[in-house]
């Protein structure tokens, strides 16, 4: 069952003068309030793969990596290839992972960081389809957070994006309903570039990308997910507090601004 | 959203919809209060065709121990679907969607609890989807919250459920089945109709910074019509109280 979870005694400490630097406008890593921390994105580190990327923000530290395989298509979308986005709060990443099954939180992060693939239409899942309602190439993006400093959603939808943006595969042709892979090498077909931004609510202030600190005193959190064309694909709330219907609509123009500074620097680390 | 195949005209040539409602209409909203014989509190909800029940059991001592906070009750919830609510069987396992909405649910409803009140017990709110037609997040939260409220849980103010969505193009209220299966975004909101605030917040789809706005004032507009049912329900069941209300109101008539 989901359960209020505890904060631990450390942040209980803290709290005071995150909250305090806060109200007076200022942040425990000295940062602006609407300042995204150093990102940095390196492509193609795991060779095994079709694709990966490692983000790092900040300290936290987050790598993606895509594998293309064949399977049968869901019956419903009898002609779309599969998107699966899975993700592992590895315990060595912060003391409060622990081994086993994911729990509420990997699973939200998993699922926001899809909607954002998903619905944005990143991937052309029509492209991927072999035989319909057969044969499909599914993609597979599994997110591995190996150092926990805050902000997981931005740098693990920043990691899928990086992973799926380096991969290749065969190129293929079907003949009969026999796949039939060439030796020529290509990307996925990519169409879309969904790029989160997580705001969190902090007292009454509101603070873009926020530290660990950050995030064990929030009071909530909201994530924006926006595409190329600056529509709003996935949105996320989180946390035990409220917005305002203004802060809502603050944060959520902010963020698509902040969205094209990291779209840019994506697509630019791919040259 | 879906991403089924379009296989019917969504919004007609009058501007109505499948199920003949227009374009900011909510589908008709039935609320009981105190259904359930063993909970300390529970709640009926049928929005649409959803059909939905919540049980609030609490403040009860934290089974097992090492959960118990000591400033504060510990708030759990459960939103689980029959396997018999949805078109095709449903594993009863809980999915993972199951788990994300049973977060998502239970942090729209904690703002509102006062559980500081509570120390080391805990609060369960277990939401059994019946029959389930699209929205059932924002009915199971609507129903939760009146579970909460027939359980004598101090709350700050009720909260109140809806969604927005876009279908053909246009921004609606309170999408159906086919509609958020067939249509391009899905909008859940949760309101705290008093202090005018918002626990639930989610979207998928594609909607432009103003139809997002639009699609926002749409949900939030019908989470207070709800609200103002939930009241309705709850005076239903503690008719005593509206008794009272009434003298007072006669009182004060005659004063």
């Amino acid at each position: 069952m989901s359960a209020t979870r505890q904060l631990s005694p450390v942040a209980k400490l803290e709290q005071k003068t995150v909250v305090d630097l806060i109200l007076k406008g200022k942040r425990i890593d000295d940062r602006g309030a609407n300042d995204y921390r150093p990102t940095t994105i390196t492509l193609g580190i795991i060779d095994k793969a079709s694709g990966s990327a490692q983000v790092h923000l900040g300290k936290t530290k987050v790598v993606a990596g895509v594998k293309v395989e064949k399977g049968t298509p869901f019956p419903d979308t009898p002609d779309d290839g599969i998107l699966t986005v899975n993700s592992e709060f590895v315990p060595l990443a912060s003391p409060t992972f622990e081994s086993g099954p994911p729990d509420e939180n990997s699973i939200e992060l998993a699922r926001v960081v899809d909607r954002g693939i998903r619905e944005s239409k990143a991937i052309d899942l029509k492209k991927l389809c072999i035989e319909s309602g057969k044969k499909v190439f599914m993609v597979f993006v599994d997110i591995y957070v190996l150092d926990h400093d805050g902000n997981l959603i931005d740098a693990a939808a920043m990691a899928a994006l990086g992973a799926l943006v380096n991969a290749k595969m065969h190129d293929f042709d079907v003949k009969n309903g026999e796949l039939r892979l060439k030796d020529a090498i290509i990307p996925l077909p990519l169409q879309n570039y969904p790029v989160s931004i997580t705001t969190t609510k902090i007292d009454s202030t509101t603070v873009i990308d926020p530290c660990l600190e950050e995030e064990q005193v929030m009071t909530c959190r909201l994530t924006v997910t926006t595409d190329k064309n600056d529509n709003i694909c996935a949105m996320q709330k989180g946390g035990l507090g409220v917005f305002t219907p203004d802060e809502i609509k603050q944060i959520v123009s902010t963020s698509i601004g902040k969205a094209r500074d990291i779209r840019a620097k994506i697509l630019a680390s791919v040259t | 959203m879906g991403g089924q195949k379009k296989t019917a005209q969504l919004i007609d040539s009058n501007g109505l919809r499948v199920d003949g409602r227009r374009i900011d209409e909510l589908r008709p909203i039935k609320l009981e209060v105190g259904v359930l014989d063993k909970a300390d509190g529970s709640a009926y909800i049928e929005h649409g065709k959803n059909k939905i029940l919540a049980a609030v059991y609490g403040p009860r001592e934290a089974h097992p121990k090492h959960i118990a906070l000591a400033d504060r009750a510990v708030v759990r919830c459960r939103y689980h679907m029959a396997p018999f609510s949805t078109d095709e069987r449903k594993s009863p396992a809980p999915s993972r969607r199951e788990l994300e909405l049973s977060k998502v649910i239970r942090e729209s409803l904690e703002p509102s609890i006062m559980s500081e009140y509570f120390p080391r017990a805990t609060i369960d709110i277990f939401i059994e989807v019946l029959q389930a037609d699209a929205g059932t997040r924002c009915a199971g939260i609507t129903s939760a919250a009146l579970a909460l409220a027939d359980a004598g849980i101090p709350m700050k103010e009720l909260v109140a459920g809806c969604a927005a969505g876009k279908i053909e193009g246009k921004v609606v209220l309170d999408l159906s089945d086919i509609e958020d299966k067939q249509g391009e975004a899905d909008l859940p909101v949760a309101l705290m109709a008093r202090s005018n605030v918002v626990s639930l917040l989610q979207m998928d789809g594609s909607l432009t910074p103003d139809e997002f706005n639009q699609a926002f004032e749409m949900a939030t507009d019908a989470c207070r019509k709800i609200y103002e049912m939930q009241r309705e329900a709850l005076k239903t069941k503690y008719h005593i109280v509206r008794d009272v209300e009434e003298k007072n109101e006669i009182v004060e008539a005659k004063a």
